[in-house]
């Protein structure tokens, strides 16, 4: 039997942990040959990124401990190498890139510095490493390569950041690259540049590439073959055709069927007259206009989702919104009154009525208060909402809302996952009886599966309480299924707006079509498809 | 860069009026000066004569504005004692002090530093719990009494080094090592600490995913990352040494700014008092500055 460049059999690693041993990963095994890529598809949890750290000898024993299985590289068994063998393997043979590489970057060391380190373990001399180094950020397409050198990762895109790590990798030519969710922190414009590139640099030097990520869209663009993974175990596993067309695993069918942007599309119905009513709002930081003059309106019970990448001024809008931070310019008329000039005592009640959700639960609930507190901090803050004694059964009330129980009111945010921790946030926000909840970017962080359940919560909210929702994001075909209108932002500029229907079955602007061009599709054959359109476009 | 150095010397320009404003006052609430240096039974005239001569009799006002009018120009005034210019005194002093202190934290930085980095490569090994409860014990010993036991071990009994006073360099053995031991036990667990978050960063997995060696990943790669909130720490004790160590210099007859200002402050030398102060006031001055400047060299990221 001719060796696989990589054989994972019946691996399993166990956590010790003072709340007692968690079985990360349980007997898994996956092979992966030359020039192919192997996609390991997980959520959060599933230990999907568990062997590949017992590939590269990343797991800290103790707490770590391999109890079972061998990893084979080339027919050999890393598990029987000697450190000084392992770290050898690491860099030369395998290499590793990661999905932030603004924290996996040194931060006080130039990227030059890096990449010349790389290479200099591995026995290459001071000078043909500087030349290698230059080489492959030329190769990577780092503009100005030579500057780029000197530069510090702080002083780069995170685009360009990650052809730093990807140059780095590439480096000493390993057979192996292990990806671990290469793209998530980059704008989909960026990701399928990055994306692209790795392609190219697999056909070009022959290597297994293994990528492990929480998306079928990026497994459906780079894949041939994936694994599922789900609570350390591998729950299925074929050519990525065969497992998106005809999922064999209750949890493959699951995480199929939570890809956004296949649902029927939503028709505005609100009436009235607007809510809030934005009219040429701008914000400058210093020289900078971060808001060119943004226009819309929003009535009750609708919801508009203001998309963009990074840079596009969503977030900023956001934040004059709620007074987080004074507009330079503009109105924005809450039922009649600028909310950009109210005083202090009119802003305060204005609080009541517009609320806002983070992106990160973890960071936007203190994590020294319980639910209870969390929540009926809002009352402490609004006496006249609701009399103390009302307010245990009010929590409870929203806590069942946000599909949530009683019996959590007394637990804290770290004894809760992420989907978890954003319904407080959602409860948090409802206690004050809001009129109107900005999103900013409030399912980003969350698994696929969990991410549709936090959308139904907030369109069930919409519908039964009236409640109008700006939701901000930067992935268009999340925001296809439940929004009213989309408004598409670009360096501080509204490119386009119209209900979703207009914008996603309309394409006006080049801009959007390239931000839902470059969108990932779960469905393997559309997105070859798009990849081809996409090619003969740019040729 | 420049405009950071200036802002920062006029900021503490204020500082150091503040202080010998504060100095000049409460020194003088000390008494006079002339019931200590002339015998008991001189006269009031001769109190009188004594006064007039060093400008003692001028009402309190009078006397800060000369003596602010002279340090303008250079001059801090005579030592009442020694009959030299306080300056002179001081810096004498202060130069014994300075190479106590730099010798002592040289050692200590570089002694911490190795120890706590180690400690921290293996959390809860062996050598972490010693070095822990080594330099726990180092941090809350009083430096008093360690110098005392020092003295009857090493001087009285053993008779291996001399017990006090200066003149060979064995007489600077016993004053280092004592005054090494508290900043290093201070110092181990910042490293510790300030190592142990640095090797968890994610720079440090990319570091030995590309397979860099153990003692690089710790003394290149997470080292100079952990060192920021060391510094700080290293510029406070340093700070404390160049002070004068008062306890350490009496008990060890060492003749540093330390022992000179105890001296000068129970013989009511007002002028040594005050330039003692500015001196090292100065001296802590510069080496914050030093310590803000390491800041920036090692952190590309903070820039001035």
């Amino acid at each position: 039997m001719a060796d696989h460049l990589l054989e994972v059999r019946n691996l399993s690693v166990d956590f010790h942990t003072v709340s007692g041993v968690v079985h990360a990963v349980r007997n898994i095994s996956y092979y992966l040959d030359r020039g192919e890529t192997l996609a390991i598809l997980g959520e959060s949890g599933s230990g999907k990124s568990v062997s590949s750290s017992a590939i590269m000898n990343l797991i800290d024993m103790p707490p770590g401990k391999i109890s079972s299985g061998e990893i084979l590289l080339d027919g050999k068994d890393l598990f029987k190498m000697n450190p000084e063998q392992r770290r050898e393997v690491n860099g030369r043979r395998i290499a590793m890139i990661f999905q932030d590489p603004l924290s996996h970057l040194n931060p006080v060391y130039t990227v030059g510095w890096q990449m010349r380190e790389a290479l200099k373990t591995h026995g290459i001399g001071n000078t043909q490493a500087q030349a290698e180094a230059l080489r492959l950020f030329k190769r990577v397409a780092l503009p100005e390569p030579e500057r780029a050198l000197d530069k510090y990762p702080h002083e780069f895109s995170g685009g360009q950041r990650q052809r730093v790590m990807i140059a780095m990798a590439l480096a000493l030519k390993p057979d192996l690259l292990i990806a671990d969710e290469p793209t998530t922190a980059l704008d989909v414009t960026v990701q399928a540049e990055v994306l692209a590139l790795l392609k190219e640099l697999q056909r070009e030097t022959g290597m297994g590439v293994l990528i492990i990520t929480h998306d079928l869209g990026v497994v459906s663009e780079v894949a041939d073959r994936v694994v599922v993974m789900e609570k350390g175990q591998l729950v299925e596993s074929g050519t990525v055709r065969e497992v998106y067309h005809n999922p064999q695993h209750a949890y493959t069918k699951k995480l199929i069927a939570a890809a956004p942007g296949k649902g029927d599309m939503h028709e505005p119905e609100a009436s009235g007259d607007a809510i809030l009513s934005v009219k040429d709002a701008k914000k400058f930081y210093g020289g900078f206009e971060a808001l060119k003059g943004v226009s819309f309106d929003l009535k009750a019970g609708e919801t508009v989702a203001v998309v963009g990448e990074s840079g596009s001024g969503k977030s900023t809008l956001a934040r004059i919104l709620l007074r987080l931070e004074e507009a330079d310019g503009g109105t924005a008329k809450w039922k009649g009154k600028d909310l950009f000039t109210m005083s202090p005592g009119e802003l305060f009640k204005l609080r009541r009525d517009l609320q806002m959700v983070f992106q990160d639960p973890t960071q936007s609930l203190n994590p020294r208060m319980t639910v209870y507190q969390l929540i009926s901090e809002a009352w402490v803050i609004h006496p006249e909402i609701l009399p103390k004694a009302k307010w245990r059964e009010r929590v409870a009330e929203l806590l069942g809302q946000v599909g949530l129980s009683a019996e959590h009111m007394g637990r804290y945010p770290h004894q809760f996952s992420g989907g978890q921790r954003q319904r407080i946030a959602i409860a948090r926000a409802l206690a004050l009886e809001p009129q109107l909840i900005v999103c900013d970017e409030a399912v980003s962080a969350l698994d696929v599966s969990v991410q549709a359940q936090v959308i139904t919560l907030l369109d069930k909210l919409r519908k039964e309480m009236g409640i109008a929702f700006i939701f901000i994001a930067h992935d268009l075909p999340l925001v296809r299924d439940f929004a009213d209108y989309v408004m598409v932002m670009q360096k501080g500029e509204v490119v386009e707006f119209g209900t979703v229907a207009q914008v996603f079955d309309n394409l006006q602007k080049p801009y959007t079509q390239a931000l839902l061009a470059a969108s990932l599709d779960p469905d393997p054959d559309v997105q070859a498809a798009n990849r081809n359109a996409r090619l003969a476009t740019a040729s | 860069m420049l405009r950071f150095i200036r802002k920062r010397a006029l900021a503490s320009l204020i500082s150091l009026i503040g202080l010998l404003i504060m100095v000049f006052f409460l020194s003088r609430l000390t008494g006079d000066p002339a019931s200590l240096f002339l015998p008991v039974e001189a006269s009031a005239e001769m109190k009188a004569e004594f006064r007039a001569l060093h400008g003692l009799d001028q009402p309190l006002l009078v006397q800060f504005g000369t003596y602010v009018g002279n340090v303008m120009t250079g001059d801090l005034g005579e030592s009442l004692r020694k009959a030299r210019p306080a300056l002179d005194v001081v810096l004498e002093a202060f130069t014994w002090t300075l190479w106590l202190a730099v010798i002592t934290m040289t050692l200590v930085t570089v002694c911490a530093i190795v120890v706590g980095s180690l400690a921290a490569f293996r959390t809860g090994g062996f050598f972490d719990r010693f070095s822990s409860m080594v330099s726990l014990i180092g941090a809350s010993v009083p430096d008093f009494w360690l110098a005392i036991v020092a003295i009857v071990v090493f001087a009285i009994q053993l008779s291996w080094l001399p017990t006090s006073g200066t003149g060979t360099l064995a007489h600077w053995i016993l004053p280092i090592c004592v005054l090494f031991v508290r900043p290093f036990g201070i110092i181990v667990q910042v490293v510790r600490g300030s190592m142990i978050s640095a090797l968890s960063s994610a720079y440090v997995k990319t570091a030995r995913a590309k397979g860099v060696k153990s003692g690089p990943i710790i003394f290149v790669h997470a080292l100079r990352n952990a060192m920021l909130p060391v510094i700080t720490v290293i510029g406070d004790q340093a700070a404390s040494l160049l002070n004068g160590a008062v306890v350490i210099e009496t008990i060890f007859g060492f003749p540093g700014v330390g022992k000179l200002m105890i001296d000068s402050i129970l013989q009511r030398d007002f002028n040594v008092v005050l330039a003692a102060i500015l001196v090292t006031a100065f001296a802590i001055f510069l080496m914050n500055l030093v310590i803000d400047l390491a800041y920036a060299l090692l952190d590309p990221r903070i820039r001035y």
